[in-house]
């Protein structure tokens, strides 16, 4: 029986939420599929048992690289392990979350397992033997849907976090946990040195995906507090318009705007901000644009999305309150 | 009468250490003319090694501005105190030249006297002198006591790292022992005498002081000081090419050689070079790049901080200070070009820009004029900056925040990188109807609407240009604009240093015009303005401002005030590119007075000494290291007059302050208007033109 | 250290309205400008800056037509050495694959230390050519540095990995790199400076000097294959929320989730 194959990331200690959304992604494919097709998951990591046990529930089969030398994910070290299995398994399809782990193993593992690639899908279906994906271009602001034919041995597909969720249903029987080795292989070209946490002062708000951004309406310095919560529940960082920066409520380099930091990313939640050109003129690309003002007529409603005309003093708190509880 | 009988012994009878007067007073002056013109044959070789420059044009005009900014000591005033000092210790200087000359010759022969100033004429003289070296030193004196105790802010600078305060005190020092040992020259003649005479109020207090000393006492100070003042004098005069006080030389050459052209324009990249891309190495990176004259305007800085004190860029914090650019770059001149040594080749010094000159100060400078304005000796700082800047520009070492703007300024003509085919569409207004039409090739109309790019996108901006082509219309003017086929005047794009993105941007709207046919051009914008005049666009249209305009409408009863002002007070801030660059202050006074019943004041930095929104040098996208925000400090201004309404007549200065408004919590106290839109407001409504909507302005 | 750098010419859209042709194959380039995508100019600026550093030579290389000259003359501006260009009309339509497969033909012909090029291309946000490219070089790689510096024979690579964090990897030369935005202040290229290049011989490379098979380069020679384009409905003006906190707040995280950015 023909194979799906998703590398499941294992990151910080736990499975990252792609592994489920994957799972899921694998099933609907394998139920939709022409002919019956299994799932098997591979996982890479140390310390795994728990882990393993859990991606047993979704999947049919889980290869698990449980060693030391995995503790740190590196896409060569990855590589090596991931390569020969496929080449072994055989899987027609490999899916991989489009992580920045993902995004440095699966260009070279496409190639290894000389596979038609394709990355960053927001969906996938069948068409006949091909698969029909759906992604983004020009700064997400185009959808394109592409065919893709399977080269001999099939494909190796990225998939966006998040474009699938984790599937509501119970998860099916217990697959089997098969342990796997990698046998050692040729020197390492590329070696890991060490890990570094970038400082809080260096947040880099043009590189942020999701930004949570406060203007005016915050009133007050020490209500920045609220939005801060909201950040973290969000997972976002903080950026701002001008005159909160002005009043160094925070620093310059969190100012969004033409006489700012240029910012561009996939989500950006106005809070308190009217939206002048100025402001908008460091936001780039088209992000989701959520606002919250009490000014129905501010100019920001024309260009976001989804707004909320209100007292961001009562809604923010509420939103926090909300997305903790989800984290939880 | 002077004394034709000197009861003591003369200094050139005199002998000092056994030897001869004459001879030790002909070996000093050999001296001093040896060293002195060694001196200033060094401090040349700079000046020479330098660029061209064209300044020998217009000499009617130089001289007229010679004799009165330079000899009328015309800008001194503006500080009334230090002000004051100056022209009294220069007027004496002149004064006294002759008693100096006098001096010099009584060394050689005991009664030297000037032609024409024998007789009466140097009794009358003799006088004069004395009231003159009076008031110089009592001047020296209250200037140095208010350096020491009052120290006014601008005498030091938060930058500086060498300090050059004490020379001053050197300089008061030398000048004031120039007075008193004349005074006691003269004062022992007058004690030994017992009468002065005549009226010589300064020589006759010493010789209070000496009164009742023997002769021979008297007769030895009476040679003392004389020796005391002229080997003073001749020191003084070998030490000013080696201090800040090489401007006593030349400050008056350096106004004759002033910069004699018209409004906001630049220099081109060289003197001698046509073509830019003929241009070896574009703009200022070593000394030697800079024109001869820029560096004998380094040399003329007097460290006075007048300058300084007027940018608005240094009372925002940023790391600019024009004076230190001047002081700075002085004495890595005299540093490289050394009076004795070896010159240090250009490579061999720390770098010019980079070590002494920061990116940082270059990049600050919104290219407002305040500097130059206020410098009594004209040194120029724009010329320099846009040169330094060029150079930063050709090395790529542009700041990453000017380069998106810049870059889209190339490809889509606007630094906002807006698609081209919306540039023409602020002339609908919400309901599609068309207030200024769009001229297609080929097309003609009187008035060409040269809209800009901060118009032609910016939505509060565009609320400006379609007020004002509104009334445009109810006047009855016809007007057009070229639509799709405008792009950016350049102006910002030259002054940030990238000239031939100016010159891409110059030679596309020439094309435009080209193509339509119109008799004059209005803009709503003062840069672009200064652009059309003044950057070599070579159009023999008038290109007026939108508050030129109004005025005319108004004044030929084209356009009339239906209703009366309101009660608010008014306040006009004059844009630096529209008032200081160009000398256009009238016109917008003129059109706000003319609202039936307005109460208008000014601020009290108004006309050439406005205070920069900071704007220039598209600031909106840079904006240096300020700690502060221009337009804040400007609205603190307006408040302290009592202003409840500032009235623009620049985008960016209204863009700038509506931000400071919300910035300082002002709203709701304080509105900024276009002169546009505050026309609209009280002119009567026709041929559907509708009043501006006021602006909601920046967040 | 012989440098490598792989650079793309798009069209600029993250300030443009995009608009999708009639027939769903293309965007409408009408009003579009074009210029470098701006993570290859990353690479641009890091292979300069190594080469000023360390000696040696960059060379630029782009696949597209006559008007990628500008992208290569830019990179030119800015202190390369070479630039070549890629160009044959059955080079069009090629998916990533055909693309690096022409790159590793290119490539191979020339010494190299290190081949940088941006991370992803700012028009298909794919990043694919770059690790596939390595994979077909043999050589070790490393995708989105952040951070990088030559040493000896390695080059150390500090890159985004999960969660925030980065690493700092060492690669053996010759190696290949894609870098992250931010990765270094690219110098501005004035006007004068791309004249001051304008006259420099930038040679052309068609399909005939490269050893592939036509057949599988271009639209017909690739796996994927484009079936149209479409921009997802939006409305004007934003979706105002109704009702009390608790429900809007609701609906706003349904809204993230939406667009998967929950």
């Amino acid at each position: 029986m023909p194979k799906i194959l998703v590398v499941a990331e294992f990151v910080g200690g736990s499975l990252d939420e792609t592994a489920q959304e994957l799972a899921g992604a694998a099933r609907m494919l394998a139920a939709t599929a022409s002919q019956d097709y299994s799932v098997s998951a591979v996982v890479l990591g140390e310390g795994l048992s728990e882990a393993s046990a859990g991606l047993a529930l979704w999947f049919d089969e889980v290869f698990v690289f449980d060693d030391a030398s995995y503790a740190v994910p590196d896409a060569e070290v990855y590589g090596a392990a991931v390569a020969p299995l496929v080449e072994r398994e055989q899987p027609r399809l490999v899916l991989i979350p489009h992580t920045n782990n993902g995004m440095d193993l699966a260009p070279w593992l496409a190639i290894r397992g000389e596979r038609t690639m394709v990355t960053d899908c927001l969906s996938l279906e069948w068409s006949g033997e091909s698969i029909e994906a759906v992604r983004m271009m020009y700064s997400s602001k185009v959808q394109a849907r592409v065919t893709v034919d399977p080269s001999a041995k099939g494909f190796l597909i990225t998939v966006r976090p998040g474009a699938y969720s984790v599937p509501d249903g119970a998860p099916g029987p217990s697959g089997s946990v098969i342990a796997e080795s990698s046998a050692a292989g040729a020197a390492p070209r590329r070696r890991f040195v060490r890990t570094v946490t970038p400082g809080v002062e260096d947040v880099d708000i043009t590189q942020a995906d999701l930004l949570v951004s406060i203007g005016r309406g915050i009133e007050e310095e020490e209500n920045l507090e609220i939005v801060e919560k909201l950040a973290v529940a969000l997972g976002a960082e903080v950026s701002c318009s001008r005159p909160v920066a002005d009043k160094k409520w925070l620093p310059k380099t969190r100012q969004v705007g033409t006489s700012g930091a240029t910012v561009k990313p996939k989500m950006y939640l106005a809070i308190g901000i009217s939206g002048s050109f100025q402001h908008l003129g460091g936001l780039k690309g088209s992000p989701f644009i959520a606002a919250i003002n009490s000014d129905a007529r501010a100019p920001i409603f024309e260009v976001a999305q989804v707004g909320i005309v209100g007292d961001l003093f009562d809604v923010v708190p509420v939103l926090t309150e909300k997305l903790e509880a989800l984290n939880s | 009468m002077i004394f034709t009988l000197s009861l003591l012994k003369a200094p050139a009878d005199a002998e000092v250490l056994g030897v001869s007067a004459p001879v030790l007073h002909t070996v000093l002056v050999v001296v001093a003319l040896a060293v002195f013109p060694f001196i200033i044959s060094r401090r040349l070789v700079p000046v020479r090694a330098a660029a061209p420059d064209v300044r020998f044009d217009r000499l009617g005009k130089r001289i007229q501005r010679l004799v009165v900014l330079g000899f009328g000591q015309s800008r001194q005033p503006r500080y009334k105190v230090a002000g004051t000092l100056h022209i009294l210790i220069f007027a004496g200087f002149v004064i006294l030249s002759l008693r100096t000359l006098t001096l010099v010759g009584e060394g050689f022969d005991a009664g030297f006297t000037l032609p024409g100033l024998g007789g009466d004429a140097g009794d009358v003289y003799a006088t004069l002198k004395d009231y003159t070296a009076l008031v110089v030193l009592v001047a020296c004196g209250t200037a140095a006591l208010r350096r020491l105790v009052f120290h006014p802010a601008r005498y030091s600078d938060r930058h500086a790292v060498r300090s050059h305060g004490p020379e001053a005190y050197v300089i008061l020092g030398a000048i004031s022992l120039l007075m008193v040992s004349d005074a006691f020259y003269e004062g022992s003649e007058i004690a030994r005498a017992n009468d002065a005479g005549f009226d010589l109020p300064l020589s006759s207090t010493v010789s209070l002081i000496l009164d009742g000393m023997a002769s021979s006492s008297l007769g030895t100070i009476h040679v003392w000081a004389f020796w005391v003042h002229n080997v003073t004098l001749l020191s003084f005069l070998c030490f000013l090419p080696v201090s800040k006080h090489f401007h006593v030389i030349t400050a008056l050459p350096n106004v004759f050689l002033m910069n004699m052209r018209t409004g906001g324009s630049i220099k081109p990249p060289r003197h001698d070079i046509e073509n830019l891309d003929d241009v070896e190495k574009l703009g200022v990176s070593a000394v030697e790049d800079f024109t001869w004259k820029h560096v004998l305007d380094f040399y003329s800085c007097t460290d006075c901080g007048r300058c300084t004190d007027n940018c608005p860029a240094y009372a925002t914090g940023t790391p600019l200070s024009p004076r230190l650019v001047s002081i700075k770059s002085r004495d890595f001149i005299y540093d490289s070009f050394p009076i004795t040594g070896k010159i240090v080749p250009a490579d061999r010094r720390p770098a010019f820009i980079g070590d002494v000159i920061k990116e940082g100060e270059l990049w600050a400078c919104t290219t407002c004029g305040a500097c130059e304005d206020a410098c009594p000796v004209t040194i120029e700082y724009i010329d320099k900056i846009v040169d330094m800047r060029r150079h930063l520009v050709d090395e790529g070492l542009v700041p990453r925040s000017l380069q998106k703007p810049l870059a889209d300024l190339g490809k889509s003509g606007n630094p906002y990188g807006k698609p081209k085919r919306r540039r023409g569409q602020w002339c609908k207004d919400e309901g599609g109807m068309e207030i200024v039409r769009t001229l297609d090739e080929g097309d003609e109309a009187d008035l060409l609407f040269f809209t800009d790019s901060c118009a032609s996108f910016d939505p509060r901006i565009q609320q400006i240009a379609r007020a004002m082509g509104g009334l445009i219309s109810a006047a009855g003017e016809d007007c057009g604009t070229l639509g799709r086929d405008e792009v950016d005047s350049g102006h910002e794009a030259r002054r940030i240093g990238e000239e031939g993105l100016f010159e891409a941007l110059r030679d596309q709207n020439l094309e435009a015009m080209g193509e339509r046919k119109f008799s004059r051009i209005i803009t709503t914008d003062p840069h672009a303005m200064n652009a059309l005049r003044n950057d070599g666009y070579g159009l023999d249209k008038p290109v007026l401002h939108h508050s030129e305009l109004l005025a005319e409408l108004i004044e030929n009863g084209k356009l009339k005030f239906e209703s009366d002002a309101d009660g608010r007070t008014y306040t006009f801030h004059d844009p630096c590119y529209l008032g200081r660059h160009n000398k256009v202050f009238d016109a917008p006074r003129k059109v706000l007075d003319a609202i039936p019943g307005i109460k208008r004041v000014e601020m009290e930095r108004s006309r050439n000494r406005s205070f920069c929104c900071g704007g220039g040098s598209l600031y909106l996208f840079n904006e240096g290291e300020a700690e502060s925000h221009m337009g804040e400090n400007r609205l603190d201004m307006a408040e302290q007059v009592g202003a409840d309404v500032v009235v623009t007549a620049c985008p960016f200065c209204m863009i700038n302050f509506e931000d400071a408004v919300k910035t300082t919590g002002r709203e709701g106290k304080m509105e900024i208007i276009d002169l546009a839109e505050l026309v609209l407001r009280f002119v009567r409504s026709e041929d559907g033109v509708e009043a501006a909507s006021q602006g909601s302005g920046a967040d | 250290m012989d440098i490598i750098v792989c650079i793309k010419r798009v069209p600029d859209a993250t300030e443009a309205e995009i608009e999708v042709s009639r027939d769903g194959q293309s965007i409408d380039t009408e009003d579009l400008t074009f210029g470098i995508s701006e993570w290859d100019n990353f690479a641009v600026e890091e292979a300069i800056s190594i080469k000023e550093e360390h000696g040696g030579s960059v060379t630029a290389i782009s696949i597209g037509d006559e008007d990628s000259e500008d992208v290569l003359r830019r990179a030119l501006a800015m202190g390369a050495d070479r630039a070549v260009l890629v160009s044959d009309a059955v080079f069009e339509g090629s998916d990533a694959f055909a693309t690096a497969r022409i790159l590793h033909q290119v490539v191979s012909q020339h010494q190299f230390d290190l081949v940088l090029t941006g991370a992803i291309a700012s028009d298909t946000s794919a990043g694919q050519v770059g690790g596939m490219l390595a994979a077909m070089l043999d050589v070790p790689q490393v995708a989105l540095a952040t951070d990088m510096s030559i040493e000896g024979s390695k080059a150390v690579v500090q890159h985004e990995v999960e969660g925030g964090l980065e690493r700092v990897v060492e690669l053996e030369l010759p190696a290949l790199v894609t870098v992250q935005s931010g990765i270094n202040e690219p110098r501005y290229v004035s006007i004068r400076g791309i004249r001051k290049v304008a006259g420099e011989e930038i040679p052309v490379i068609d399909a005939g000097s490269l050893g592939i098979d036509v057949s599988e380069l271009g639209r017909a020679g690739s796996r994927v294959r484009l079936n149209e384009l479409f921009i997802s409905a939006e409305g004007e003006g934003a979706e105002i929320l109704e009702g009390s906190t608790e429900e809007v707040a609701d609906q706003l995280i349904e809204r993230m989730r939406e667009r998967g950015v929950l």
